[in-house]
């Protein structure tokens, strides 16, 4: 699936995307409703309990039931969105999300907030790095990384007519539109953002702005980068990235999160198995970040325009040099 | 279904008993079948099953997804012999699908898969998830404006998962007085005694506290069961029913010995507690 990008200057918090959508399925469709573990305000939810207060539950600061009992909200005909911070909401409530919602199928949507390093300062407590790794592993779930307020919508209105558990992974880093009005998410397709055939350049989140950015670059020093936006990265389109590993000299996978596990381990899981070639896996390298800003935390692991663009001259060295 | 005249209750109470002994007698065998399973919970739990799924429950076995059907969560969810037996008894199971328990490729899991058997609400197992999934289902039926209930069944040593506070908490601050918690108080986990392990008294006080309206009856008397279960609930709270069971209950050998936890019978015990049952029936 390729589509035109057009990079706006402005930038986004995509939670404003993710919240005016749910009020708007909210108001079209009884079953839609919202659960929150005290995260009224990180959620950006006020609005959504003022307008449907029958429809939103708070079971205060309780991660294991606020997913369990979405689980049971779910299995009477409701659709819960089940919202919280993305390192309380994954990791405290683990095995809620593996029996009550991958195994037991449960149509419950988990929104994981200010994941990632958005919470910088706040430290690596707050920091949700591991999510993509713990939750792409879990059978029936779908995981979903979009990467701008577009794609946050789309995901969004999918994510409701999908009968299934689904994990949204959504940030509060403002960040670029690139897609048009009329995207439509499908799950399995990586959506390519840009062609390119010297090498391959895969990301998720808030980091697909910073790839594009990164070709731009690697385009004047005439190499040709292909542009992936893995935003689906449970299923995972396999032929996407297949064909960026036989068509390219190398991958470089760029996430805002440890690079054990999340797409970097799912891309380099597919090239073993289908066609090995040289992958580079950005993201935070097997360390509890230090102390600083999100904008401070990403350009320590290189995870800014210039670092993809350095990586990638890296990884076509190495593939020169055999 | 629902046991509403006295003058009946007699006859019920005779008609729970006698079914109860059947279940415990078709769970013993599948264990014994299996050479795995917890029979002193499935035994400990048997009457309460029963009583709900042969007369309180509103239910229809030819059509177990009947959006209005009251919910049961068997959240202590290693008990699955009586849970399959009790959906066998109640017409909602083939009995011949119990000779497979644990098989290879069998519907029947160690634990409950609501996607393989009909009747099963929730994928339970690891322990502290059924209240919650509890709560969450009395909530839709409070957003719904719909009448049924819920009803879920722990053990007391699986009280000890926090899971279950945080839950007790949310269904009383939502009011939920069409949730029905049944706590199959046999004072034995796996390891031990609960209260050498973790002392869980006083029980019924720690629910009161935490806002519940609790009742506390003999597990084994039906008609005790009946009149907590199906009773009217109290406006704006939800409802613990602290059933005192013995683990093991019915058979000499097995009764309240923390071995029979998940203790499997041989050949001759296994003829015994069959013989002892069917003499209780007499």
């Amino acid at each position: 699936m390729s589509v035109e990008v057009a990079t706006s200057a402005d930038l986004f918090d995509c939670r404003n995307a993710f919240v005016s959508t749910l009020e708007e399925m909210a108001a079209a469709d009884r079953r839609v409703c919202a659960v929150v573990n005290d995260s009224v305000s990180s959620t950006k939810l006020k609005g959504f309990r003022e307008k449907f207060p029958d429809r939103f539950v708070n079971v205060g600061i309780a991660e294991q039931n606020m997913v369990g009992t979405s689980a049971g909200l779910a299995s009477a005909g409701m659709i819960p969105f089940c919202c919280g911070a993305s390192c309380f909401l994954t990791a405290r409530a683990m095995e809620q999300v593996k029996v009550d919602l991958g195994y037991a199928k449960n149509n419950v949507k988990l929104c994981g907030m200010s994941s990632g390093m958005a919470y910088g300062e706040l430290g690596p407590t707050h920091h949700s790095i591991e999510d993509l790794a713990w939750t792409r592993v879990i059978p029936n779930l779908m995981v979903v990384v979009p990467a701008d307020p577009i794609e946050t919508r789309a995901v969004m209105l999918w994510a409701r007519d999908y009968v299934g558990p689904v994990f949204v992974r959504l940030s509060r880093m403002p960040v670029p539109k690139l897609l048009s009005g009329d995207f439509v998410f499908e799950p399995g397709k990586a959506v390519t953002l840009r062609e390119g055939d010297d090498i391959a350049l895969l990301a998720n989140g808030v980091l697909v702005a910073r790839a594009l950015q990164a070709a731009e670059k690697l385009h004047e020093r005439r190499i040709g980068a292909r542009v992936l936006n893995m935003s689906s990265m449970a299923p995972m389109d396999r032929e996407a990235v297949i064909a960026a590993a036989r068509e390219t000299r190398g991958i470089v996978t760029i996430e805002e999160a440890s690079v054990y596990g999340g797409l970097g381990g799912a891309v380099a899981e597919i090239i073993a198995d289908e066609h090995p070639t040289l992958v580079k896996r950005m993201g935070v390298p097997g360390v509890f970040a230090p102390t600083g800003s999100v904008e401070f935390l990403l350009e320590h692991f290189g995870l800014t325009a210039s670092g993809i663009e350095k990586a990638a001259v890296e990884l076509l060295n190495k593939a020169a040099m055999g | 279904m629902s046991a509403t005249n006295t003058e009946e209750i007699p006859g019920l109470e005779r008609r729970l008993r006698q079914a109860s002994i059947a279940v415990r007698r078709n769970a013993l065998r599948m264990v014994h079948h299996a050479k795995l399973g917890h029979p002193g919970g499935d035994f400990s739990s048997t009457d309460v099953l029963v009583t709900l799924y042969l007369s309180v429950m509103k239910i229809d076995p030819r059509n177990p997804a009947w959006p209005d059907r009251d919910r049961f969560v068997m959240s202590k969810g290693h008990c699955s012999a009586a849970l399959y037996a009790t959906l066998a008894a109640a017409g909602m199971l083939e009995e011949a699908a119990l000779a497979t328990y644990m098989d290879p490729l069998s519907l029947l899991n160690g634990h409950p898969d609501r996607n393989k058997v009909a009747g099963v609400e929730a994928n339970t197992g690891p322990l502290g998830h059924g209240l919650p999934i509890a709560t969450g289902c009395a909530l839709a039926a409070k957003m719904q404006r719909a009448a049924w209930r819920t009803f879920v069944l722990t053990g007391d040593g699986e009280l000890q998962e926090g899971s279950n506070w945080e839950a007790a908490l949310c269904a009383a601050q939502y009011k939920l007085d069409n949730l029905v918690l049944i706590v199959d108080r046999n004072r034995i986990q796996q390891g031990d005694f609960t209260e050498s392990t973790i002392n869980m008294n006083p029980l019924g006080e720690k629910w009161r506290a935490f806002g519940w309206h609790v009742i506390e009856v003999n597990g084994h008397n039906h008609g005790e069961l009946l009149r907590a279960l199906s009773g009217p609930a109290l406006p704006g709270k939800p409802t613990c029913v602290i059933a005192n069971t013995i683990k093991g209950h019915g058979v000499s050998f097995m009764e309240n010995n923390p071995a029979w936890h998940h203790g499997v019978p041989t050949d001759a015990q296994l003829a015994q507690a069959l013989d002892e049952l069917a003499k209780e029936e007499l």
